[in-house]
Order: C-alpha cells, then sequence, then structure tokens
C-alpha cells in the first residue's frame, strides 16, 4: 500500500514516529512490521491535522476562542459548538482530500465488497494528563462508506475542542498551537472464530505450552465466559496439539448488517460439537501468539479472529496483547526435583531417572 | 473398574489341522504343563512387530538369539536397575514376552555397578562403536567365508598323500556350528549398544518430561534422532542410481525390471550403460545386502539375490524424477528444523537447568543413533549373510538327497538339523550313500509343514493373561509401546473409544486423508499405489522406496522408536503406530484420516451425510 505525506498505511513499511502517527497509529504500525496482523488500516497522520488546520481554520478558532472567560461555562459551550461547527464543514484542501480517499479506496480494494470501517484517534500525547478528557480516544465504529469515514475523521478532530478541553487549556494556559492528533481508519472485525490465546499453561505456568479458548463468532463471549470455548493446548515449539476440549459453544455474536451492531444468536448442532479451528488456522493462532511473545519478550495473552472477509492465508488478526501477569511475576521454570540433574555426566541422574516410574 | 484380562495360552483355540504343534518347537520354547501355575500369573504381549507371522521351526534361531541377548545386557553387563531380561515363549507359532523385573529390594545394590558400566561406555563412545564395526564386520566376513561344498566322490588323492587323516565331512560340521556361533556372536554384539542407546534416550526423556510436562514424545525424538542415517543408504543408493539413469537418458531401459538380466544386459550395452552398471556393482557391498522383510525369516527377500527388487524401486523413482518430484531426503530441511526445536526448547529453561537438558541431550544424541543405525548391521548384512548360506547348505542337502526340497530345511530345529548333517555325514562315511533322513523325514517335514500352515491360519492374541495395573519396564515401553493406557485399548477398556477411530502412538506429526493399503507381507507391497495410506501389521526400513509414495502409514504394533516411526518422522510423513488391530480392522480401499500428531485412525464413512430443511437422515439396509 502506498504511503504519502497525510497517509501511513499499516503495512506501508515505514518506520512509524510517535510524531507523525501518535501512540495508537504508530503501534499498529510497529506491530503489523513485527508480523502481528492486525485488522488492517491506514493512518491519517498530523501532517494531514496541520494542513487541515492551517487552511484557514486555525485563525478562524483563535477569534472564538479570544477573551474567553474559564468560568463562564455558556460562554464555552458556545464557543465549543462553534468550533466544532466550523471543523466538520470547511473544506479540506483538495490535496489532502484527495489523498484520504484514495486511502479509503485502497483499503477498500482488499475486500470483495465494500466492508464497515472503523475510525479512532490517536494521540501524539496521551501521557498528558488532559489526554483523556480532551476526545483523544475518540472511536466511531460501523461506518460505511467513504463519506461517513471522511466525517468522522473531521470529528475526531473537533473532539480537541470539547468545553472541557477549551477549558482546561486556557485554566492551564496551554496554548492551541501545539494540538495535534493523528487518526487511524481501520477494518471493522467481521469475526467468523475468536478467542484469545497464553503463551503458557495457565495451571501450572509451563512455558513450553501454548493454550487456545476458541469459540464462534467475535470474542467477548469467550472474554466474558458466556459461552464455553474450545480449549486446546499445543507445543510451543512444534505446535502439536497435546490435548484438545470440544467447548459447547452454544451461542455467539456476530454483526448484524441491517443495524451495524452485533447480535447474539445461537448455535447450531452441527457447529457446536465440532472444533472451531482448522488444524491450519489453529497453528496460525500458536504462531500469532508465538510471534507476539517474542516480540514483548514476555508471555502474552493475547486476543485473536479470524476474518470473514479477507482471505484465508491473511484472515487471522491479533485484537489485542498484552503481558501475562500471574506466572510471569512467579520464578520462570519449575525446577526439576530430584537428584544429580547438575553435573553433566551424571550417570547418577540416569539410574535415578530410569528407576522412576514414569512417562 | 473391573479389570479385564487377556485370554491364558491354554484357552487359547488350536487351529484345526495343527494339533501337535508342541512338538515342533523345542521344549524351553513353549509353555510348559508344570509351570502352568507361575506362567498363567504372568503377563505376556505378542511381539507381533518383529515376528508378524507363524516361525517355521529353524526359524526360532532370530528370536531365540535376539531376546536373550537383549535380556543379558540388562540383566548381567549393565546391571539395570529396574529391569532384567525378557522371558519369552512361543505359543501356537508366535512370540509372546514377559519383561522380568528386578525385585523392589534389590534395586538399590545394583545402582552402583549399573553407573559404574554405563560410564565406562558412555565417556569411550566413539573407541567402543569403532570396535564394535570392526567386530561386527570381522565377524560377517568370517560367515563369507564359510562353505557349504558337496562331500567328495573320494577323499582327494592329494589329501591321501599329505597324510590329511580326514574325509572332508568335518569341515560340513564345522561350518554349520561355525555359521550358527558367528550368528550367535553378531546377535550379542547387536546389543552391546542398543540397551545404552535406549537408556541415553530414556534418560533424556524422562528430563524433558519433567521440565516440560506433556512434552510430546515426538519432539524429544526428533531433538536426538540423527538425520543422515546409515539406515537410509541402501535407499539413497538406489536414488542416486534412479538419477544417474535419468542423466544417461536409460529410463527407457526400466520398463521391465521383473526380468532382471535382460534390464541389466541392456543398460550394459547402452551408451553410457557401463558407467551405470559401476555403480550399480559398487552399491552391492554392503549395501544391497538388505531385504524388504526383516531378517527373521527364510522367505526374507535380499536385494543381492533378486534385483528385480531394487530395480523396480529404481524404476519407479525414475518414474517420480521425471514427473518432476523431488526424490532426495529434505536433508537439509531436517537439520535446520531439528536445530530449530533444540534451541526453542534449551530457551525455555534457566541458564542451569538449560546446560543439563544439553548434557543429556547430547549424550542421547550421540548414543543413540546406534538405535537406527545397527539395524543394517544385524538384521540386514548378517542376517542376509546367515540366510544365504542356509539356502547354500540346504540345496547341498536336497542335492544329496536328504530333502526333497531344500525349504524343508526350514521345517527342522538348528539342532535337530545337526543330527540329520551327521546322517549325511555317516550315510556318506560308510558308503551307502543313503541317508535315513530320506525315508524318516518327509513324513514328518510334511506334518510340520500342515501344522504351520495350520498356525498360520490364525492371528496372534495381542497378549496373554492379566496384565499389570501399570506398564512401568522402560524397555517394554519404548522398544514395543506397551504401555498402560495401550494395553487398555487392547482390552476394549478405553472410555474415550469411538466408533470408527482406531489410537496408537503419535508417531510423526501431520494429518491427511486417503485410502487405505493393506499390506499383510513385503510381497504384496507393489500393489501400493500412490499417494495411498499404508496399513500394516508392522513396516520395514527397507520398504524405504515405497515411503515417497504413500501419504501416511499405521501399524499394528511399535513405538515412537519403531522402525515405521522413524523412517516416517524421515520422510515428514503422518504415522500413528501400535494401533493393535489396524491391519485385521481396515480394509484396502477404505477411506481414512490419518492424524499422526493425536495419534488417532479415523475410518470415514462414507455415506452422505443430510442436512437442512426437510432433510431426515436415514440408513440404506
Amino acid at each position: 500500500m502506498s504511503n504519502n505525506q497525510f497517509i501511513e498505511f499499516f503495512d506501508g513499511g515505514q518506520e512509524p514516529t510517535l510524531d507523525s502517527l501518535g501512540g495508537k497509529g504508530s503501534s499498529l504500525v510497529t506491530m503489523t512490521a513485527a508480523g502481528m496482523p492486525v485488522p488492517p488500516g491506514f493512518v491519517v497522520n498530523t501532517q494531514a491535522f496541520r494542513t487541515f488546520m492551517h487552511s484557514g481554520l486555525s485563525d478562524e478558532i483563535a477569534e472564538q476562542l479570544k477573551g474567553l472567560d474559564p468560568e463562564d461555562i455558556a460562554a464555552a459551550d458556545a464557543a465549543s459548538a462553534a468550533i466544532r461547527d466550523i471543523i466538520l464543514s470547511r473544506p479540506v484542501p483538495e490535496e489532502l482530500a484527495n489523498a484520504t480517499e484514495a486511502a479509503y479506496a485502497q483499503l477498500q480494494s482488499r475486500f470483495e465488497s465494500e466492508v464497515p470501517l472503523a475510525v479512532r484517534s490517536s494521540a501524539t500525547a496521551e501521557d498528558l494528563p488532559d489526554a483523556s478528557f480532551a476526545g483523544q480516544q475518540d472511536t466511531y465504529l460501523w461506518l460505511n462508506g467513504y463519506r461517513q469515514v471522511a466525517e468522522h475523521i473531521r470529528a475526531c478532530f473537533a473532539s480537541l475542542y470539547t468545553t472541557r478541553a477549551i477549558i482546561y487549556r486556557i485554566k492551564n494556559d496551554i496554548p492551541d498551537e501545539g494540538l495535534c492528533m493523528a487518526v487511524v481508519v481501520q477494518k471493522m472485525v467481521n469475526a467468523k472464530t475468536a478467542g484469545v490465546a497464553m503463551t503458557l499453561d495457565p495451571t501450572n505456568g509451563d512455558r513450553s505450552k501454548i493454550t487456545v479458548d476458541a469459540s464462534w463468532g467475535v470474542g467477548e463471549m469467550v472474554v466474558s465466559g458466556t459461552v464455553t470455548p474450545d480449549n486446546i493446548q499445543l507445543d510451543k515449539v512444534t505446535l502439536a496439539v497435546i490435548h484438545e476440549h470440544i467447548g459447547d459453544k452454544h451461542a455467539e455474536m456476530v454483526p448484524d448488517e441491517a443495524t451495524n451492531t452485533l447480535v447474539e444468536r445461537e448455535v447450531e448442532e452441527a457447529r457446536r460439537t465440532v472444533r472451531c479451528l482448522s488444524d491450519n488456522e489453529l497453528a496460525a493462532v500458536a504462531q500469532l501468539a508465538k510471534r507476539a511473545e517474542k516480540h514483548y519478550k514476555a508471555p502474552q495473552d493475547i486476543e485473536w479472529a479470524i476474518d470473514a472477509d479477507l482471505p484465508e492465508d491473511k484472515n487471522l488478526l491479533l485484537l489485542q496483547a498484552r503481558p501475562e501477569t500471574v506466572h510471569s511475576a512467579k520464578a520462570p521454570e519449575a525446577k526439576p526435583t530430584g537428584t544429580g540433574y547438575s553435573s553433566s555426566l551424571g550417570f547418577g541422574s540416569i539410574a535415578a531417572s530410569l528407576t522412576k516410574i514414569s512417562g | 473398574m473391573t479389570m479385564k484380562s487377556f485370554p491364558k495360552p491354554s484357552d487359547l483355540p488350536v487351529p484345526a489341522g495343527a494339533e501337535g504343534w508342541e512338538e515342533i518347537y523345542p521344549y524351553y520354547l513353549v509353555f510348559q504343563d508344570a509351570l502352568k501355575e507361575q506362567e498363567d500369573a504372568k503377563f505376556w504381549f505378542c511381539d507381533s512387530s518383529h515376528w508378524p507371522t507363524v516361525f517355521k521351526p529353524f526359524e526360532t534361531i532370530g528370536g531365540e538369539f535376539a531376546v536373550k541377548c537383549l535380556g543379558q545386557y540388562n540383566a548381567r553387563h549393565l546391571m539395570i536397575p529396574n529391569a532384567n531380561g525378557i522371558d519369552f515363549r512361543v505359543h501356537l507359532g508366535y512370540l509372546y514376552m514377559s519383561p522380568i523385573p528386578v525385585p523392589e529390594d534389590q534395586i538399590a545394590a545394583r545402582v552402583p555397578e549399573f553407573e559404574a558400566r554405563i560410564g565406562a561406555y558412555f565417556s569411550d563412545w566413539e573407541n567402543k562403536l569403532a570396535a564394535w564395526h570392526n567386530k561386527v564386520k570381522g565377524t560377517i566376513a568370517d560367515m563369507e567365508q564359510l562353505r557349504f561344498d558337496p562331500l567328495p566322490e573320494i577323499v582327494p588323492f592329494e589329501d591321501i598323500e599329505n597324510g590329511v587323516g580326514k574325509d572332508g565331512s568335518q569341515i560340513l560340521l564345522e561350518n554349520y556350528d561355525r555359521l550358527i556361533q558367528l550368528t550367535y556372536q553378531n546377535w550379542q554384539y547387536h546389543f552391546e549398544f542398543l540397551n545404552l542407546g535406549y537408556i541415553a534416550y530414556r534418560d533424556f526423556f524422562n528430563f524433558c518430561k519433567e521440565v516440560f510436562p506433556n512434552i510430546p514424545d515426538q519432539s524429544i525424538a526428533t531433538m536426538v534422532q540423527g538425520v543422515d542415517m546409515e539406515l537410509f543408504k541402501p535407499d539413497d543408493e538406489l536414488k542416486q542410481l534412479a538419477l544417474l539413469a535419468v542423466e544417461l537418458k536409460l529410463s527407457d531401459l526400466f520398463s521391465n525390471t521383473d526380468d532382471p538380466q535382460s534390464t541389466l544386459a541392456a543398460i550394459a550395452a547402452a551408451p553410457g550403460g557401463e558407467r551405470w552398471i559401476a555403480q550399480w556393482e559398487a552399491a552391492h557391498d554392503p549395501w544391497f545386502n538388505f531385504t524388504i522383510g526383516n531378517g527373521f525369516y527364510g522367505h526374507d527377500k535380499y536385494w543381492n539375490e533378486y534385483p528385480e527388487i531394487p530395480l523396480g524401486f529404481i524404476a519407479d523413482y525414475i518414474r517420480r524424477v521425471e514427473e518432476g518430484a523431488q526424490i532426495l531426503r529434505p536433508t537439509q530441511k531436517l537439520i535446520a528444523e531439528k536445530q530449530r526445536i533444540v534451541e526453542e526448547y534449551a530457551d525455555l529453561l534457566d541458564a542451569e537447568t538449560a546446560e543439563v537438558f544439553e548434557a543429556k541431550r547430547s549424550l542421547a544424541a550421540t548414543a543413540y543413533p546406534y538405535v537406527e543405525n545397527h539395524n543394517f548391521y544385524i538384521e540386514h548384512w548378517t542376517m542376509g549373510v546367515f540366510w544365504r548360506k542356509v539356502r547354500e547348505l540346504s540345496r547341498m542337502m536336497a542335492d544329496a538327497g536328504v530333502f526333497e526340497d531344500p525349504e524343508d530345511l526350514l521345517y527342522l530345529g538348528r539342532n535337530e538339523l545337526r543330527d540329520v548333517i551327521f546322517d549325511l555325514v555317516t550315510s556318506f562315511g560308510i558308503g551307502s550313500g543313503e541317508p535315513i533322513a530320506a525315508v524318516a523325514l518327509p513324513a514328518k517335514i510334511a506334518k510340520r509343514r500342515q501344522i504351520v500352515t495350520a498356525l498360520k491360519t490364525a492371528r496372534p492374541a495381542p497378549a496373554l493373561n492379566t496384565p499389570p495395573e501399570s506398564i512401568t519396564e522402560p524397555f517394554t515401553r519404548m522398544l514395543w509401546g506397551i504401555t498402560t493406557e495401550q494395553v487398555q485399548s487392547w482390552l476394549g477398556n478405553d472410555e474415550d473409544a469411538q466408533e470408527n477411530v482406531l489410537k496408537g502412538m503419535a508417531a510423526s506429526p501431520g494429518a491427511v486423508e486417503g485410502v487405505a493399503r493393506v499390506i499383510m507381507h513385503a510381497d504384496e507391497l507393489s500393489q501400493i499405489q500412490p499417494g495411498e495410506i499404508l496399513v500394516a501389521p508392522i513396516t520395514a526400513p527397507s520398504w524405504g522406496p515405497i515411503f515417497g509414495k504413500i501419504k501416511a502409514t499405521v501399524t499394528d504394533i511399535g513405538g515412537m522408536m519403531s522402525h515405521a516411526a522413524i523412517v516416517c518422522r524421515e520422510y515428514d510423513l503422518p504415522a500413528v503406530t501400535g494401533t493393535g488391530s489396524a491391519s485385521t480392522t481396515i480394509k484396502t480401499g477404505e477411506r481414512l484420516r490419518v492424524d499422526g500428531g493425536k495419534g488417532t485412525v479415523e475410518i470415514l464413512v462414507d455415506e452422505p451425510v443430510l442436512s437442512g430443511p426437510g432433510a431426515h437422515s436415514h440408513h440404506h439396509g
């Protein structure tokens, strides 16, 4: 996918920077580059934001904010509304509008028919105290068509000017000149099958295993424990299945095209009694978990989904990766018990191991 | 749960026509009435992996030498703390085994001896193994020298002149005894390193199971297994010959390999044929001392005596090369994959444990390849020479009027045969020229033929008597794949048992679907069509060339380290071993799903499944 001065695709192959893509955007690019396939998409970068704002908007906005009394909530509300109206209504510079529309078209060209997208703000400074209420974590789901997407990119920009954000900046003497934002545009996951995977055995912390829970539809029901998923344990090195338990999987949550929301429905009998992952899919999930563990250098607990809109070898998506905390905090490996294991030519240990009842 | 039992020996029906079968084997090989109580109290499992078909009396030699010599290394050489040898009997023609445990209170006392003895080998492995090769090859060279020439009409005048004072019959008697002795000698050597290989493997295996609970057995095997093995050399030679034939444009001359003489003559006469024939000849010694059987039967055919066998395999390879197939084993890929697996497991351990892991792994990796490679030297090469010499003897004796048919020899025990040789020598010496055998043996041999034929109509029981609560003897588990779970599954006590699903050892990973081809005997190998799934009581590594054309392998008996398992891992084919009954349950032509990672074989029922609104399932009568 081709990047340009305003757009960076997750798989565009460019080194991400926080300044240009914000936290969320650069993390998605980094993960894609590391072989962790997040739902495909692109980032509208901070250069795009600045180009838009500098096309005359910033003067108009400054006008609205001039002499505003931070204690006068009604005046601040009015200014906020006016500014948001400015951001949502002014023409976008042609170059930027063309770049965004082209990126939208390129993304959609990966699917057989147009798919719904999500638009999320990606802040460049998420650790600032105002980030949490400055609209920098806006997420808009199930957007259909370029027009909706473009509108919501602006909505992300506009969210920098909520009443609370305006008042906060005036009180803390933070100038508007430094305000910046990138926006992530990403495919909505249309999960055929989804679940979680841990890069260890959660029952004993054995790091030579991968444990997968999987069920039909999106992963929410697995995470919340409202279905009994298929539970599979694999050897981490060879990916051989060590044991598996087919869960009942009585219900699934799937996107409803009419309402653009998720709906819960019953799973028919035939799909309940079979494993919801093929051998290849299972191996791919395990590989994905391994890559996440390697990338983050610690045992991981990942959420994944198999997307119905993507081609077979590219349909496994990583939705979230976080460090596993329960066992990782403990000693990394249970030491073998018994004697003689420390001597390198331990014939003593051979006798011990041979006479032990095992395996 | 009530423990089910296998039948007692005396419960098994004697097939019609096999009455009196006990008389054809030596007394010490059959269950004794006087020992019934003790023998019935023991658990015996049938080793149909090495001895899948009924012994003719002479053929018990391989079973007796092999199991006796295995036992001596446990019980007398190495002093394995918890395992003595394996007791064995022939019952209704099949070999049953019962491991002899070491009494609990004697185990500790054996440990220091054991450590000293294995230490002597493990710390001097390369030298001792090099010496082993010399010893074994020396034995074979001595066997090759043995001749079974016809006795002379009269003592040559030369011997009279030189005052030799002997009629030449002593050479026949000596050479017969020598043949038996030398074979026995190599069977003793066979186990000199084998038990050690298993010990080192077992030690690493147990360590892995401790630090990586539930680690698949396959992973452990892969980490110590050799990639470039001598056992694969004969097959590799055929592949090279096939590639050379293609290169020299000789492919068309392989259209009728059933006629080896004409085929070889046509090749020799063709341009470039001389070079091919030279390579073909060079491969014979030693690599064509290779049997499509397993070395334990008189009917086993060896490549160097049946050139149509290797030529047929070569023709098959040529066809595949011309179809664009890659026939050479993916050695580099296998080495890289093995390396990756070792490194990834080691990386999961802390530094100190990783060091122990590597020490144990490298010991096992040093000792284990013997387990794979020895087979060529003993079962193929030594036994190939042995049976060839036996056939020389039997032909000579038939010519001398002792037997009606050279194959009659196999219906005598090896010690009975010695008497018959003396009968021949006597008739020669006294000048009658008519051995008593000519009149005394035919009825006896005919009766024995009838008994063996009758015994062959029944398959062996997988085991006899009541199994122990758990099978803990390390060698039984490893060599024969006899585990507690396996025994329970044979008894039908498997709680998870599903209809149409056979369970066995997950011996080589991968899952495939395909059509079954049941092969009960090596002579049927040519029936296998490309892409079929091989189902057999056992496989022999010498079936090498067919592994390039099948999709998966299923066997009745054998563990993770059985030959089928080793070869399939080498060829990257799924394998399920030790199913107990696959070859009798599955029929040629049935569709199977073989999962070598889970150890399951599913017989797929092709009946269409109707579903959807208005559909109802129904069965056709």
